[in-house]
């Protein structure tokens, strides 16, 4: 690798390898608060009781009137901090006062029960490292799209609770159960119908993400988790657990979060996600220079394993297998990296997934065909990278058209 | 001396054992529930019917109540607002998607997805309603007002007769069009791309 000195600024501040070595302007940077270039002179800050990122880095994330989205091009591992990990809410963040909380478990159970918070810390805890994602994460806006824009509506945190099975124990599942409807304390109310053999697989409920409480866009003080599936259905700020032997057909499952195919059948109660990947870096807004420059993104399946990450440097000709950081997790966002030496000439950079079923994520127009026009959840096709002669990155966005 | 060995590996195995306890079925963790604590928070409505509150609503008060309180987003007639559309009961012959849709819309824009063509159940209208509308006010609509709503809701979308009457009763039995529509996910992972 090249000293920095040796590079110039806009190469450093779009190419990938580079990224770790960036050695800014401070007073573009820190503005009139530019501290001296010598840090060695005299004694820094002292301990302090909250840190805060360097003023160098401001990774922010996108919002909209209804959702936020993670920047993903700005993180490299697997964890989303949670002041990025996306929103997604339906009638905004209700604020909820954690000693008046009570989560009520009802229905066809032996024992109706209301919980406390405190109650629910009190059962064996378990953390599991999982990713959420909506299943509308996908809006390609152009050859000017990030891949924030893209697909920044999934994010990954380590989270801790209650196994919900262990809670429903406690209830007495009656044997004619078999979905249960979980409800939110937000202004909308929201609500979606759950099997409850999800229930007994992995569903949690938890109280904790990244080693601290939730955090309020995330269901403060206690979620409902449902690793692999779509971000909807794991319903934040739960108030309440209906036991009942039918789904209620919410609004969520019916007119929304529901899919009408090619075929004039609409798919119903969708929950897993598709496995899927994403090239991070480089990506629009980028610009690479010749020579070396590590692939780098993330894939993921919401049904169990990442098995290999392919990646093709030649607008899709040809294959070659990236590198997978481990350990690989189940329904985890999992970090590939593929080291690339370009040769100047203009092409396209691609990544899929494959996941443990043997599901490859689909090419557009394979997809478009079994779902047909007037789909919008649910997507995930491989998409690529438009690399031109003069370095400049943009999102190949006629791959993704009809 | 091999009995010796054995014996003390015996004890390090009870030792273990006695120290990683097992979960009880239950922890005795959680507070019984009172009718009156789950009567107020159980507003959920099931497409059987389960849950609809006493009480009922006309077209014609649904009418006034929408104009009050839904209008200003969802538009005078249920479409043109800065809210998504309620009423749109086009193409009246097949859902808004599929063959029989591209074949009718053939150059003309495409339909919105409406209570008319595209909800599947009756009773979700009323449930939804109930739990998130008005935005500005949600949970202020009365049981009576709620069903006079999705009276005007269903008769703007000529899916029922104007003069009738929706209630506990009728509200389960109203068939709406797209229903036959729906079916259950279908992908399972392996090769298929579905």
């Amino acid at each position: 690798m090249p000293k920095p000195e040796n590079l110039t600024r806009r190469a450093l501040l779009t190419r990938g390898l580079g990224a770790a070595a960036v050695t800014l302007n401070a007073r573009g940077v820190f503005g009139q608060d530019a501290p001296p270039a010598d840090t060695t002179s005299r004694a820094g800050r002292g301990p302090s009781a909250l840190g805060g990122r360097s003023p160098a880095e401001q990774p922010k994330r996108l919002p909209s009137p209804t959702s936020s989205r993670t920047p993903l091009q700005d993180l490299h591992g697997t964890i989303t901090p949670a002041d990025l990990h996306y929103e997604r809410h339906h009638a905004g963040v209700p604020v909820v006062d954690p000693r008046s909380y009570r989560l009520l478990v009802h229905g066809m159970v032996d024992r109706p029960l209301t919980f406390t918070l405190d109650d629910l810390k009190r059962f064996p805890a378990t953390t599991r490292t999982c990713f959420l994602e909506c299943s509308g994460n996908f809006v390609p806006q152009g050859e000017q799209t990030t891949p924030q824009q893209l697909c920044g509506l999934t994010s990954q945190s380590e989270w801790t609770g209650v196994m919900l099975s262990t809670v429903f124990r406690e209830a007495g599942v009656r044997p004619q159960a078999t979905w249960f409807l979980a409800e939110g304390q937000d202004a909308a109310v929201l609500s979606r119908s759950i099997p409850i053999a999800k229930a007994m697989d992995d569903a949690m409920l938890v109280y904790a993400q990244n080693g601290e409480a939730l955090r309020p866009e995330q269901g403060y003080p206690v979620r409902l988790l449902l690793p692999g599936w779509e971000g909807n259905a794991s319903v934040k700020w739960l108030r309440r657990l209906d036991l009942a032997d039918q789904p209620f057909m919410t609004r969520e499952e019916t007119s929304k979060y529901t899919d009408p195919l090619a075929d004039g059948t609409a798919r119903q109660f969708s929950f897993v996600m598709d496995a899927r990947s994403i090239i991070t870096s480089p990506a629009y807004p980028n610009t690479i220079d010749k020579g070396w420059t590590e692939i780098r993104g993330i894939a993921w399946s919401g049904r169990g394993l990442i098995r290999r990450v392919e990646v093709s440097t030649d607008s899709g000709k040809t294959w070659k297998e990236a590198v997978l950081q481990q350990p690989v997790l189940p329904k985890a966002h999992t970090r590939f990296r593929f080291l690339w030496q370009w040769d100047g000439r203009p092409t396209q950079i691609l990544s899929r997934a494959i996941d443990e079923t043997g599901y490859t994520q689909p090419e557009w127009p394979a997809l478009s065909r079994a779902r047909g026009r007037r789909t919008r959840y649910h997507l995930n096709p491989v998409t690529g990278w438009t690399v031109a002669a003069d370095g400049t990155v943009r999102f190949g966005i006629e791959r993704v058209r009809a | 001396m091999t009995r010796v060995i054995m014996s003390v590996g015996v004890t390090f195995v009870l030792v273990a054992l006695a120290r990683a306890q097992a979960p009880p079925q239950r922890f005795g963790i959680g507070t019984p529930a009172p009718r009156e604590t789950i009567a107020a928070l159980d507003i959920d409505v099931r497409p059987d019917g389960t849950g609809l509150p006493p009480g009922s609503g006309t077209t014609r008060e649904g009418g006034d109540i929408y104009a009050r309180r839904c209008a200003a987003c969802h538009g005078a007639n249920g479409e043109g607002g800065s809210a998504e559309a309620l009423v749109g009961a086009e193409p009246r012959t097949t859902a808004p998607f599929g063959p029989d849709y591209e074949h009718w819309r053939g150059d003309r824009p495409d339909v919105p997805f409406t209570i008319g063509n595209y909800w599947p159940y009756a009773t979700t209208i009323f449930d939804y309603v109930r739990r998130a509308m008005p935005a500005n006010a949600p949970g202020t609509l009365t049981a009576n007002e709620t069903y006079s709503l999705v009276a005007w809701l269903l008769s703007k979308n000529g899916i029922i007769a104007d003069s009738a009457l929706v209630d506990a009763e009728t509200l389960p039995r109203v068939v709406m069009p797209a229903r036959a529509r729906f079916a259950p996910d279908n992908r399972a992972g392996g090769r298929d791309v579905r």
